[in-house]
């Protein structure tokens, strides 16, 4: 039995209308090869949207483009009411303070201990903690939130994959962002590590009140986190809708994404 | 005819890499020069490159001095002249041969290590993770790196000129009977500013060309841990070479200076 499947679908709540993240016809390419053919998303304040796509099909590039990692072809990506092509760098690295971003390897720098690395963006976006003079309260925070406060002093080598991801999340919302991107939140993690990662994603969403843009192959993820799924084939959003919906549904694209 | 064709395209190609790294060079000016300045940063990476290659400059420093002390010796004695012994190792350690061994032994050390370390930040996508969290990777990263790499290098060369020149004295002490004292006297009786000034200016743009090279191919590595083994393997080779590149225009340069 997949361990997977003793956790409830997430209820949706309180998702209001205000849009969070707008990306309308999206186009980005590499050379000849078309990665995004105007895609389209709409992402709620508070809501938990999964995009699903098969290896390669532009999710990355995608969620890159949204925080200015990657520019794109043509298209308008508004994030928090920010159009970020109009953006200069000081109001892109602003705008970035407001979002979490939780890389598909851990991304942890591998020269700083786990408190250097939860505090890092912090020294950068000073702005956000005026007044405070101690850190270590927040980092101490960020860590229980996560269940790894013992870990402060140790170096990313020292800690097992399944740390590394929960320190990452842990940095991820050291910034108390609005919005959080997880890009592949749970691979290369065994099913009880990814178990335990989209626990901590759902009580961070609870806690802090977030909206999620998760990027995600895995569908047990996808079924247990989302309130809605956008899946993402040759470039496009090629079907939108709840999980139930789409697992349902008798296109053989849709079917071939759920298929065991 | 493949074979030519074969010769255009990596003609194109060296070009496009010299025009790449002209670019970086401009880029890392231009960041040098704007605030904000992270002078911990520099700081740290200075400690690292002077205190890392320390050792390897000091024991290679030793030895070269001494090997041209004994390979010298034979022949100055057959032409009566083995009283100008300090002189001539004098002369050639602190003009050429110091600079350019220790700029070679730092450029193995220095270039590959950042063109590894910054290479495997790239592929963790731990640049990407600094950019997201309003950090100026290039400002951060690469000019800190190249800084500290040319403000240390004339340091180490100083140091490798002082242990080769103790290292021949060793083998005139031993050999000759002539006393540290007088050795030394003698040496810096035979060394003019026009020795010194010249080789801690070219120095300097031996660290740069290190420091410049070793970050560019690991700023600008492929995805993927074979990335990582390239951009360090190159980043050597690049540095090397541009070193001889520096070192035979510097030499042009001060020639210049010499006959007026």
């Amino acid at each position: 039995m997949d361990v997977k499947e003793n956790i409830a679908p997430l209820q949706k709540e309180n998702t209001s209308e205000e849009i969070v993240v707008r990306i309308q016809d999206l186009y980005k390419s590499f050379g000849d090869n078309k990665v995004l053919n105007g895609f389209n998303m709409v992402l709620r304040k508070g809501e938990n949207l999964v995009v699903m796509g098969k290896s390669g099909s532009g999710k990355s590039v995608m969620i890159k483009c949204l925080v200015g990692l990657m520019v794109p072809d043509r298209g308008v990506v508004e994030v928090l009411g920010e159009d970020i092509a109009r953006l200069n760098q000081v109001d892109l690295d602003e705008l970035r303070s407001d979002i979490g971003f939780l890389f598909q390897g851990s991304a942890l720098y591998d020269s700083m201990t786990v408190r250097e690395n939860l505090e890092f963006p912090m020294r950068r976006h000073r702005k956000k903690f005026e007044g405070v003079t101690d850190t270590l309260p927040l980092v101490q925070e960020a860590l229980e939130n996560v269940g790894l406060a013992h870990t402060m002093d140790l170096m990313p080598e020292e800690l097992s994959g399944g740390m590394k991801r929960r320190i990452a999340l842990a940095r991820a919302i050291i910034l108390k962002p609005k919005l959080i991107l997880y890009d592949e939140p749970t691979s290369g993690l065994d099913p009880i590590t990814a178990k335990e990662i989209i626990g901590l994603m759902r009580s961070i969403q609870k806690k802090y009140g977030t909206s999620a843009l998760i990027i995600t192959h895995d569908v047990d993820c996808a079924r247990v986190i989302s309130e809605r799924m956008i899946l993402l084939v040759d470039g496009i959003n090629y079907a939108e809708g709840a999980y139930q919906e789409l697992v349902t549904s008798s296109d053989p694209k849709i079917n071939a994404f759920f298929k065991k | 005819m493949a074979m030519a064709l074969e010769m255009i395209k990596k003609t194109k190609e060296f070009f496009i890499e010299i025009g790449d790294l002209s670019y970086f060079a401009l880029r890392f000016f231009k960041q040098a020069a704007t605030p904000p300045f992270e002078f911990k940063e520099l700081l740290k990476q200075s400690y690292q490159v002077g205190n890392r290659s320390l050792l390897l400059v000091a024991t290679t420093g030793f030895i070269i001095g001494l090997v041209l002390t004994l390979q010298t010796r034979p022949t100055l004695i057959e032409f009566g002249a083995v009283s100008w012994m300090p002189n001539m190792v004098g002369i050639s350690i602190v003009r050429e041969v110091g600079p350019v061994i220790t700029a070679l032994i730092c450029s193995g050390k220095i270039a590959s290590g950042f063109g590894a370390e910054l290479g495997s930040m790239r592929v963790t996508e731990q640049i990407d993770a600094m950019e997201v969290s309003g950090t100026n990777p290039f400002k951060y990263l690469v000019v800190t790196r190249i800084l500290a790499a040319t403000l240390m290098l004339p340091l180490l060369v100083v140091f490798g000129d002082l242990i080769a020149l103790f290292g021949s004295s060793l083998v005139e002490f031993m050999k000759g009977n002539v006393s540290f004292r007088l050795y030394f006297n003698t040496v810096f009786d035979a060394l003019s500013y026009g020795d010194l000034i010249p080789a801690t200016i070219k120095s300097f743009f031996f660290g740069f060309v290190i420091g410049l090279t070793g970050c560019y191919k690991g700023y600008k590595t492929g995805r993927g841990t074979a990335g990582v083994g390239i951009a360090a393997n190159t980043a050597v080779v690049m540095a090397s070479l541009l070193l001889f590149v520096v070192d035979f225009i510097a030499v042009f340069v001060s020639d210049i200076f010499y006959e007026l």
